[in-house]
């Protein structure tokens, strides 16, 4: 037990050394961002998760955002200037998004910042670029409450509201369950939000919630949970999760010879969870932003560049959002002919039918876009492309 | 009725990995009267170690196969106290004259040292284990997995192994005199050295066996895996009385036990936190735990 308590206070006084030393910095570093941003570059700030538990979110993301910007570094920049991408990592832990998008703004003087996927970790790092006034844009959280937080705060991605009709549809429509359980992870702002929308439309729909319980994301045995759920008889089990949790879930779920469908949002995106899950997670659904398998020009287009790019990987939805979101961002800069924060930010708020790789990206009045949502299942330890929804 | 089983089950599967993490702090506390809090890292790099040994293996190997993964499980076990034993040397040893409370820094010292160093050398995401296919057995409306079983089978004969070793052999005999009195058993000509580094050695040992048995059932490790079982461990070594070997046992399985019905229930978002306020109710009754006796210090 003290080791916990002593290691976090350890931790709180190491955090207090970085601190002094950050701020010790700060003297010398406004200056040189001013002389940054009236120099021959436009210095972009990006915050992902590229190491812990959601490791693969902040990889792919920040893939994306890397073709972005080298692409448009080669096309000769953004009004004449090239882009300079400043990239910090949260290591998936609560507490360092609102750190290193401080240090991004204050010491790196970036012009916007770009991140993070999590919604709990947005949503702590936006009252501080709401404060500093530099426009934020988060790829793909599509918790509601980000963009909430102030006008600074814009998104590319739909939001949960909508997320949760959509699987809600498909589990009453295609799936054809009637009774579902919801199992929430209690620490993350993003699967309370989304567990919450998809409770209210399928009740609408007329369907019946069973169970709802909870674990705390990172904890491994979900045993007594499934369980419980199990025995409460439903015909379908929606997790509104992140994919390492998901992946111990379905495994755990088939030990117990849970044989109905498991099903869930975008936070089970990633190639790390046919891998935790094998077999487990096999003919599983899920939400997301876009397919790769998507037919349209653009897309094939997208998938094309990244496999170049990046030895043959494959972009999921957090790097195609990832790329979109620099776009969206150089395409206001563009717009305003500026790249004075406050002049970016009026500009990202006029964003309209902007072409990007998930489509068309239109900014509405609570800074969030509305766009289609795919349905994904697992064929064959493949990701397979199911249907389209339009909003 | 069945639900009630099967959850039971599944706590007495989790409390049996709690027990063998918590005979490593038990016997390190007997010995030395101290709280080895590195312990739950070791537990960490025995579940690495077995994701690298079956890989290096694995061509020769299968992991799914018994015999390969005896010999990975015994060769994580071997490098774990190994460690233990290395650990004990470098940072405890040169202290043992010193305060109680500055080999329980070093230890947290070594904790954080071997967390965040697995984090560089291992890598921060989660990574997949396997070892021998999963397959479920019905019993009735039962369901078990025959990973849980290994579970009980494993903790059954490590611990019916220890305590062979502890009662009836000439070293346990010389650690149960360590454990009683350092000067006297010195006296007696025993090496305390040596008692101890197998002390370590065989704590160590347990714990690569939890951390493998751990990673099997929740097949994705990271380097901060041990951190939430150490210390559940810890509840349960104290639940049971520190120093007690049954003691460490009865308490692994009554945490499981209780985690597992608290989180099928209602409360599942309360689990941990009852978890801990179990540990502080039992403090408050029977201050030396279950089956901890109450000694006197002398002083």
């Amino acid at each position: 037990m003290s080791v916990s308590i002593l290691g976090r206070l350890l931790g709180v006084t190491m955090g207090i050394t970085a601190g002094a030393l950050l701020l010790s910095g700060c003297g010398d570093g406004g200056g040189g961002s001013s002389a940054s941003s009236g120099g021959n570059v436009i210095p972009i700030g990006e915050y992902a998760s590229l190491t812990g538990k959601e490791a693969t979110f902040g990889q792919s993301s920040h893939s994306g955002t890397l073709l972005a910007v080298e692409e448009i570094n080669a096309a000769g920049g953004v009004l004449g200037k090239k882009l300079e991408l400043k990239t910090e990592d949260t290591q998936s832990k609560a507490g360092e998004p609102a750190t290193v998008v401080r240090k991004l703004i204050t010491r790196d003087g970036v012009v916007a910042v770009l991140g993070e996927v999590a919604s709990s970790r947005s949503l702590e790092a936006a009252p501080i670029a709401q404060q500093l006034k530099v426009p934020m844009i988060s790829p793909s959280s599509t918790n509601p409450k980000v963009t909430e937080v102030g006008d600074f705060i814009f998104r590319v991605c739909f939001i949960d509201p909508f997320q949760g009709t959509v699987m809600a549809n498909f589990a009453w429509n295609t799936l054809k369950v009637r009774k579902v359980a919801v199992l929430t992870d209690v620490k993350s702002d993003y699967s309370l939000g989304l567990a919450q929308f998809f409770v209210e439309r399928f009740k609408q729909l007329g369907g019946q919630i069973v169970a709802e319980q909870s674990f705390s994301g990172g904890d491994k045995d979900f045993k007594a949970q499934l369980t419980a759920i199990k025995a409460s008889g439903p015909d379908g089990l929606f997790v509104p999760a992140y994919y390492t949790d998901v992946g111990l879930i379905a495994r755990q779920a088939k030990e117990l010879g849970i044989n109905f469908p498991l099903f869930g949002g975008d936070g089970w995106e990633s190639p790390k969870l046919i891998e935790i899950g094998g077999e487990a997670i096999e003919g599983k659904f899920y939400s997301t932003h876009y397919s790769p398998e998507d037919p349209s020009q653009s897309v094939r287009d997208f998938v094309t560049r990244f496999k170049a790019r990046f030895k043959g990987e494959v972009p999921d939805a957090m790097a195609a959002l990832g790329y979109d979101s620099v776009m969206v961002l150089v395409d206001a800069i563009k717009r305003a002919g500026s790249a004075e924060p406050a002049k970016i930010r009026d500009a990202l708020a006029q964003t309209k039918d902007f072409e990007g790789v998930t489509g068309k990206t239109t900014i509405d009045a609570q800074r969030n876009a509305s766009k289609a949502a795919v349905i994904i299942t697992v064929k064959n330890g493949q990701f397979a492309f199911v249907e389209k929804v339009n909003p | 009725m069945s639900e009630f089983l099967q959850q039971f089950l599944n706590g007495l599967a989790l409390g049996a990995i709690y027990a063998l993490i918590a005979l490593g702090y038990t016997m390190v506390y007997g010995v030395l009267r101290f709280i080895n809090f590195a312990h739950s890292d070791i537990f960490m790099v025995g579940a690495f170690a077995a994701y690298y040994f079956s890989n290096w293996f694995g061509r020769f190997l299968p992991p799914s196969s018994v015999l390969g993964a005896t010999i990975i499980t015994l060769a994580s076990m071997a490098a774990c106290a190994l460690l233990g034993v290395v650990i004990e040397k470098l940072a405890y040893r040169p202290l043992r004259d010193r305060s109680k409370l500055n080999v329980l820094i070093t230890a947290i010292g070594v904790s954080l040292f071997l967390e965040y160093a697995g984090q560089l050398w291992f890598g921060a995401d989660p990574k997949t284990f396997r070892l021998l296919p999963s397959q479920n057995v019905h019993v009735g409306d039962l369901v078990l997995n025959s990973n849980q079983l290994i579970v009980f089978g494993m903790t059954l004969i490590l611990l019916l192994a220890l305590r062979f070793i502890v009662m009836h052999t000439r070293i346990g005999t010389a650690m149960r005199a360590v454990s009683f009195n350092h000067q006297a058993a010195a006296l007696m000509g025993i090496n305390i050295d040596s008692i101890i580094s197998f002390t370590f050695a065989l704590g160590s040992a347990l714990a690569a066996a939890g951390g493998i048995l751990y990673a099997m059932n929740y097949p994705a490790i990271d380097p901060l895996m041990g951190v939430l079982p150490g210390l559940k461990a810890f509840v349960a070594a104290v639940l049971g009385g520190i120093g007690n070997i049954p003691g460490a046992a009865l308490g692994g399985v009554l945490l499981g036990l209780v985690e597992s019905f608290v989180r099928g229930s209602r409360f599942s978002t309360y689990a941990d936190a009852i978890a801990f306020a179990i540990l502080i109710l039992i403090l408050l009754f029977r201050p030396a735990g279950i089956l901890g006796k109450r000694v006197v210090e002398k002083v």
